[in-house]
């Protein structure tokens, strides 16, 4: 096992526990990875580097809402490249582009590189959020942007606590379909 | 947005995760849907009227140890295959095979050991097309919350997902049909059971691409 592995792999499990300084490290490492992943492949498929960032982020909110899919016996390499690669293929049906040309890849690709030239996407992620229904934007607002505590939040959009939680995490789905709905070309 | 500020937006008040929420939703799901089909079965069809005669016992049990292997086996990928790469350290043809295996087996002993004339009769039974209409039917709830279940999860192959949630939908369904079910001959248990598990696991290999997209 790779040190790289053994690293990401315990700042997951923190995450996973709710360490959020960890979970930032991770995901900040993540998408790096994933940046040099998707640029290498757009690259080999023929196709602009362009859109790689919005791929990125794309898989950033996959791994983030479907974090509890992980299985903490099982290394943390496979997991990631199985959603980097699953919205790979994803994007490019939506795009309908032959998957013929897509080679099949090693599990270590996704975290061979690393690529910090962060950029904006394609498409701006706070105007999609206008389009989400006003629960999900106030609780997003409230505890992802503003830092507020769910306590505070429910008071300021009118929610009960469960409500802010339930309406953050169906506002991040919402957002990935948006975000889905954005990139077809 | 760029990727850092999203990256930011995640990490804010972040909450911890239940890490046995893929595990515990299937079982929920499935014996949910279990205790539907179990419903569905007697209200709908009734119990077999000689259920208490011993031998009415011995062929239950048989139906549902078929039943309950395929179920068990299966759930067992399919917890696997609701994880992003849970296909790829998996082989499942082989052990899940294994309950269609020894009925088919079982089937040829008792073929064997019986006249050539009581073959027909053996395989087809006497309820053969409700076997063929029930065990499907009865699984559309186990399968409607299998998927539900999966879609909580993130299957990335998408159709051995859908295939293994129809499967585990057409063993649930034979257990609860099995309760009414009155043919109790190992060739038919092979032929009917499971052909219409079979059948049940081509419409969720089917189905899983349309329905499991995340």
């Amino acid at each position: 096992m790779t040190t790289l592995e053994f690293e990401l792999k315990a700042l997951m499990l923190a995450s996973l526990d709710g360490n959020a300084a960890s979970y930032r490290s991770l995901l900040d490492q993540l998408s790096r990875r994933l940046r040099a992943y998707y640029k290498t492949k757009f690259a080999a498929l023929g196709r602009g580097t362009s859109e790689a960032e919005d791929l990125v982020q794309e898989a950033v909110l996959a791994i983030h809402i479907k974090r509890h899919t992980y299985d903490p016996g099982e290394p943390l390499t496979p997991w990631v490249h199985a959603i980097a690669r699953y919205k790979l293929i994803d994007f490019l049906r939506r795009n309908r582009v032959s998957l013929t040309e897509l080679p099949i890849d090693e599990v270590e690709e996704v975290m061979a590189h690393d690529d910090n030239a962060d950029a904006e996407c394609t498409y701006d992620i706070r105007r999609l959020m206008q389009r989400l229904p006003q629960g999900m934007q106030c609780s997003i607002q409230a505890v992802k942007l503003d830092g507020l505590s769910v306590a505070e939040a429910a008071r300021r959009c009118g929610l009960s606590e469960s409500g802010v939680k339930v309406n953050i995490h169906r506002g991040l789905k919402a957002l990935t379909a948006l975000i889905a709905r954005e990139t077809r070309t | 947005m760029k990727t850092d500020d999203l990256v930011a937006l995640l990490s804010t008040n972040l909450e911890p995760v239940d890490r046995n929420a893929v595990v515990r939703t299937l079982y929920v799901a499935i014996a949910a849907g279990s205790i539907v089909a179990f419903g569905v079965a007697v209200v709908g069809l009734g119990f077999r009227a000689d259920l208490m005669t011993a031998r009415a016992l011995m062929f239950l049990a048989i139906k549902l140890a078929f039943a309950i292997g395929i179920v068990g086996l299966a759930l067992l990928y399919l917890t696997r295959l609701a994880r992003p790469g849970g296909e790829r350290k998996i082989s499942p043809a082989l052990l899940v095979a294994l309950p269609f295996l020894v009925v088919a087996v079982l089937a040829a002993i008792s073929l064997g050991s019986a006249p050539q004339s009581h073959w027909e009769r053996m395989i087809v039974g006497d309820e053969w097309l409700e076997c063929l209409l029930s065990i499907p039917i009865i699984a559309i709830v186990p399968f409607a919350v299998s998927i539900w279940a999966v879609r909580k999860g993130a299957p990335t192959n998408l159709s051995r997902a859908g295939a293994f949630a129809g499967l585990i939908a057409g063993g649930v369904s034979a257990m609860a049909y099995a309760l009414h079910c009155t043919d109790d001959s190992l060739p038919f248990i092979a032929v009917w059971y499971g052909g219409t598990i079979v059948l049940c696991t081509l419409a969720g290999a089917a189905l899983g691409p349309r329905l499991l997209r995340w």
